[in-house]
């Protein structure tokens, strides 16, 4: 069977531009959460500086990250992005919002094509926008498209700029912390947002990093709250490591938002899938939820811990808060094996995971 | 890949697998008539609305449904997405932000909806796309079908640029045989602009 493999990746985050300087930068203990005043409550986030990092002449912001991961992403890489069997997959969930009520079309699919545009791109453009797993689900969706046949690369961009639209959406809801987040944590209370963009190139062969499996499964229970039962995770779950002993798994990069709901939801959902052994790895406490961004960010950083053989401590975690017994640390920890796999949860009911393998044979 | 089913839902016509059914051109109206007896349907944004709707008609008379299920698929493909409700929510900000509104800020709560309705546990994505686009719509459902639970696939072309206009196409889908192609998809799709507007069927 075909392999996919990750040919390349770069993260741009408020810690730095590249992989690898992301990864660093949290080792070192680096972390841009601060207090923002906000429009109508302060709100603790990671966001990018805007004078440092300013918007690409003739384009929004939105559109300037998703290019300038997507530069470094390809510098190197020897993939053209302007082969016709390139495909381009977008993965946001309010991309330009922030300009709604201007001129400016905010659809996704304008950002995309404008962003395709700028490297020439002719083959086909999707944007997933499912809501907080939409990097993992283009993830999977791109390994779909090139075990299809139909293309040789596929780029996958997932971006997320932060507004007054989405941060006073989570106070509505009452889902931020107001403090800096506590993953897994018994006084965990609410998460923080973020502000990256991230990319993964993916194509076919041997060696390296390879995309294994993924699935997508919905809990068909509440628009805007988890299965308590961890239903639609566990289901992807027991899809990806079907063929897989849980000792085989270095680690599991969870969602880990921090909010009393998710974060016992996914506890049941490892539990229910054996994995309560396994190291977890919560990055929402050094990065925020980067949202469209968060499963490509996220899944990159686990490679580099698989890589490295130490895995970044759960920042803000102090004592366990959850009903099953999971593995989760607040320090870097020592990490074995050659496989991981990303989790991710969201509004809509929706739930996704996938399992990531090096070497790339079987 | 095979089309067992299909509703053509615009404000001018709804037609189910080539039968037109009379109605008032309304979301409301539509929703009296089905006599669906789901209050919750009026919180619903309007993408949600017209793709429940749709979907309520392409599954009128499925025996078995309402048993929870792994093996269908929901998957929603728009251009517009959920921006009528992003404007409504983007209002409310002067005044107090609503909750309510926001959970309909994302394109594929639409699919959650669905999959609630029915008690749908399995894969549940939402594409967006510059416009209708026949064969990225089937290429993407056939790379949803390598997912080997999945037996069939709700499949909804939903757009909704604002509360009155809704353009959708509701499919569903079955894995084998093969009547499922672009000019299928792309025939369904133009059945309902041609029966909406009279000059371009006299053409």
């Amino acid at each position: 069977m075909t392999r996919i493999r990750i040919l390349s990746h770069h993260i741009l985050s408020p810690l730095g531009s590249g992989s690898q300087e992301n990864w660093d930068a949290v080792m070192a203990g680096q972390c841009a959460m601060r207090l923002h005043p906000g429009t109508r409550e302060a709100f603790y986030a990671s966001l990018l500086d805007r004078e440092r990092l300013p918007a690409m002449p003739g384009y929004s912001y939105f559109e300037s990250l998703c290019i300038r991961s997507i530069r470094e992403a390809l510098r190197g890489s020897g993939v053209d992005p302007a082969a016709p069997d390139t495909a381009f997959v977008l993965s946001s969930i309010k991309g330009d919002i922030e300009a709604l009520g201007t001129v400016r079309d905010v659809t996704l699919p304008h950002a995309a094509a404008r962003i395709a545009a700028y490297f020439g791109q002719q083959g086909p453009v999707l944007t997933v926008s499912n809501a907080c797993i939409s990097g993992l689900n283009a993830l999977i969706q791109g390994r779909r498209m090139l075990l299809s046949g139909r293309y040789r690369h596929v780029i996958v961009c997932g971006a997320e700029c932060q507004s007054p639209f989405i941060v006073t959406g989570f106070q509505s809801l009452k889902a931020l912390s107001p403090e800096p987040c506590r993953p897994f944590d018994a006084r965990r209370c609410g998460l923080n947002l973020g502000e990256a963009a991230a990319t993964v190139i993916l194509g076919t062969g041997d060696g390296g990093w390879e995309l294994a499996e993924g699935a997508v499964r919905n809990d068909a229970n509440h628009i805007s709250g988890p299965s308590r039962t961890g239903e639609g995770s566990y289901h992807t779950l027991r899809y990806v490591l079907r063929d897989v002993s849980p000792a085989d798994l270095a680690l599991v990069s969870v969602h880990g938002t921090a909010t009393l709901y998710n974060d016992e939801m996914e506890a049941v959902a490892l539990g229910r899938a054996g994995l309560e052994k396994v190291p977890l790895s919560g990055l929402k406490g050094w990065f925020g939820h980067t949202m469209g961004a968060a499963g490509i960010l996220e899944s990159i950083l686990a490679m580099l811990s698989v890589e490295q053989g130490v895995m970044p401590g759960t920042r803000g975690f102090q004592e366990l808060g959850v009903s099953v017994p999971v593995t989760v640390s607040a320090d870097p920890v020592p990490v074995q094996g050659t496989a991981f796999v990303k989790l991710l949860s969201g509004f809509g009911g929706c739930n996704a995971a996938a399992l990531f393998r090096k070497g790339g044979v079987r | 890949m095979t089309i067992r089913h299909w509703v053509r839902m615009t404000p001018q016509m709804l037609a189910r697998d080539g039968q037109e059914q009379p109605f008032d051109g309304t979301l409301a109206g539509l929703y009296r008539m089905l006599e669906t007896g789901y209050p919750k349907f009026f919180k619903m944004d309007v993408l949600c609305k017209a793709g429940f709707l749709a979907t309520e008609c392409l599954l009128a008379d499925e025996s078995g449904r309402f048993v929870p299920r792994e093996d269908r698929a929901v998957l929603l493909f728009s251009r517009s997405g959920c921006l009528c409700d992003d404007r409504h929510y983007a209002d409310s900000m002067a005044d107090y932000p609503s909750p309510a509104l926001f959970v309909y800020t994302l394109a594929n709560v639409v699919t959650g909806e669905i999959c609630i309705r029915n008690r749908y546990q399995g894969e549940s994505a939402a594409f967006l796309l510059p416009g209708f686009d026949a064969e990225t719509l089937c290429a993407t459902v056939e790379d949803c079908f390598r997912d080997r639970d999945t037996r069939s696939a709700l499949v909804l072309w939903a757009d909704c640029p604002d509360e009155q206009h809704f353009d959708v196409l509701a499919l569903l889908a079955e894995s084998g045989q093969n009547n499922m192609n672009k000019q299928s998809i792309n025939d369904l799709y133009e059945y309902g602009r041609i029966q909406a507007d009279p000059q371009t069927a006299v053409d």
